[in-house]
């Protein structure tokens, strides 16, 4: 199970880079948070103020162990921009997966 | 009628073949058109100003956070109802009727159509010419289409409260406020300028009303909010502000557009004619000043955030825009249109200067009220002394006394208001927001990004 948080407008480019290297489904999600960027600072009429969350875009893909390597390379080729808030990816064990219209299960269901 | 259309006509046609030379000065129109062009200007600027109540509302949606999206909206339509209900049953004859120089018109229920108008509409065929002349005798405008201008004013004084004091009053007792605003304190400060009350007397110039409906709705939301305190988490322990964003900017720029529509008729109606060449001249420069004074606001406004906040601020743009209009108010009748741009910049500054000045003093406005209509309806009153006709002065003296009076007034309603029913919803209502304590519904009810 990959885990890739991202910069918003990096959707796009991440999308088009595992669609190249076969993956077919992946789960996309509006989160916010801090990390080494942390928040920055607005005015809103005339009061200044901190946003300690900033947007990004989540990403959840199942994969074959097999393919972790490559799935992984393919994010963080595409959502580098190599300034600070471009995210992070985590990767972890998947111990099952069924598709829910037929039934199967395992490597099968991704 | 057609005894007093003819001359109109056969006149008309004989300019136009040339037969009367039209270098006669002032060839007046007869009475009857004038009669009906007036009332016609009337109603068309008063439904213009009716559509500022929408105005408001959107501003006042957008600049909420959306958890107070519904109770705001409900305020909006129920005040600009409760104020045509009240200047119909007591507020109009307080303002207008009977005030002979003195501070209060009369107390008369029910405001309905002149005796000589009834007279026409009710008399039989062979009566009908005589009814007509003894009106136009009299009247150059129908009473209810004068009655209904007025009406719409007062119901944008009220709009005015219900932006400052958003996120955290009880609506109830917000508009038992609203009937005692609108059905007695802005008619009776109104009697004084436009009733041809005292300050008239005095020679105190107000045109459409920066004093008498934007001040006036300011200093009501200035008593509300002193008296009902700052929202939750508003002001920190050290001074520091919190700003709290509202959820819609696309909504309060559309409804700062209806606004600045809307204008056009709330200045322009105020030449209070238009049946004569002079009155259609005067409402044309009345429209371009009213124009000029909102532009030069929102470009003020746009350079003095960029300087100051080092980003342009959209919402304090859409406030520079009102600060314009407010204060070309007083005194959109100025033939010099260079002075508008001077006024409505000007208006534009101060809103820029005042928003974040109110919030040092702990004043919790949502929108911007206080500084854009109360601010800046004081700079437009004095600025007609020092533009326009009006001695600086008298314009001094009308500003203070109507200011005083509806502070003071309008404190004493809030205070009794606050210890007997309670003004405030409580802190857990208060931070699940107005809609679900107040209304049990929210403006965006559906799973998702809604409330």
């Amino acid at each position: 199970m990959i885990t890739a948080v991202i910069k918003p407008f990096k959707l796009d480019d991440v999308r088009e880079a595992l669609t190249e290297v076969g993956i077919e489904g992946m789960t996309v999600t509006e989160v916010k948070g801090f990390g080494r960027q942390k928040g920055h600072a607005e005015v809103y009429r005339g009061a200044e103020y901190t946003i300690s969350f900033l947007p990004k875009v989540k990403i959840d893909i199942a994969v074959d162990d097999a393919a972790v390597e490559k799935v992984v390379e393919a994010i963080q080729q595409s959502a580098n921009t190599g300034k600070i808030g471009d995210g992070k990816i985590f990767v972890q064990e998947l111990t099952g997966a069924v598709r829910i219209r037929t039934g199967e299960s395992g490597n099968e269901a991704l | 009628m057609k005894k007093f259309i003819k001359p109109t006509f056969v006149a008309v046609t004989l300019a136009a073949m040339g037969v009367i030379a039209i270098g006669k000065a002032q060839a007046a129109v007869d009475t009857e058109t004038a009669f009906v062009l007036n009332s016609f200007s009337f109603l068309v600027h008063g439904v213009l100003v009716m559509l500022m109540a929408a105005g408001f509302a959107m501003l006042e949606s957008g600049l909420v956070r959306s958890k107070n999206t519904a109770t705001i909206c409900l305020k909006n339509i129920a005040l600009y109802s409760i104020a045509g209900l009240m200047y119909y049953i007591i507020g109009y004859s307080l303002m207008y009727t009977d005030v002979n120089k003195g501070w209060i018109g009369a107390f008369e229920f029910l405001y309905n159509p002149a005796t000589a108008e009834l007279a026409l509409l009710n008399a039989a065929d062979a009566g009908k010419a005589a009814a007509n002349e003894a009106l136009l005798k009299d009247s150059t405008y129908s009473s209810m289409s004068d009655w209904f201008f007025q009406m719409v004013f007062v119901a944008t004084a009220a709009s005015i409260v219900s932006g400052t004091l958003a996120e955290r009053i009880k609506t109830w007792p917000f508009m038992i406020f609203v009937v005692i605003l609108t059905g007695v304190i802005y008619p009776i400060q109104g009697s004084w300028v436009w009733g041809a009350g005292w300050l008239s007397e005095m020679g105190f110039s107000d045109f459409a009303g920066s004093t008498l409906v934007h001040s006036t709705g300011g200093w009501a939301a200035l008593a509300g909010a002193i008296v009902l305190g700052a929202r939750k988490g508003k002001f920190g322990p050290n001074g520091q502000v919190n700003p709290m964003p509202g959820a819609n900017l696309p909504l309060a720029t559309l409804g700062t557009f209806i606004l600045w529509f809307g204008w056009f008729g709330f200045n322009g109606g105020s030449q209070l004619a238009l049946g004569s060449a002079a009155d259609a001249s005067a409402i044309a420069i009345v429209y371009v000043n009213t124009n000029l004074a909102a532009a030069a606001g929102v470009v003020v406004a746009m350079i003095m955030t960029q300087l100051m906040f080092k980003k342009m601020d959209l919402t304090l743009c859409l406030n520079g825009a009102i600060g314009g209009l407010v204060a070309i108010t007083a005194g959109p009748d100025l033939q010099q249109h260079a002075y508008a741009i001077v006024i409505g910049g000007i208006g534009g500054a101060l809103v820029v200067i005042a928003v974040p000045l109110i919030d040092k003093l702990k004043i919790d406005d949502v929108v911007g009220a206080i500084s854009a209509h109360l601010v800046c309806g004081i700079w437009g009153t004095l600025a007609v002394g020092i533009f326009g006709s009006g001695q600086i002065v008298t314009q001094f003296i009308g500003i203070v006394s109507i200011g005083a009076f509806v502070f003071i007034t309008s404190l004493i309603v809030w205070s009794i208001l606050k210890v007997t029913v309670g003004i405030r919803v409580d802190e857990e209502a208060e931070m699940d927001g107005l809609d679900t304590s107040e209304l049990g519904m929210e403006a965006y009810p559906e799973f998702g990004r809604g409330s």
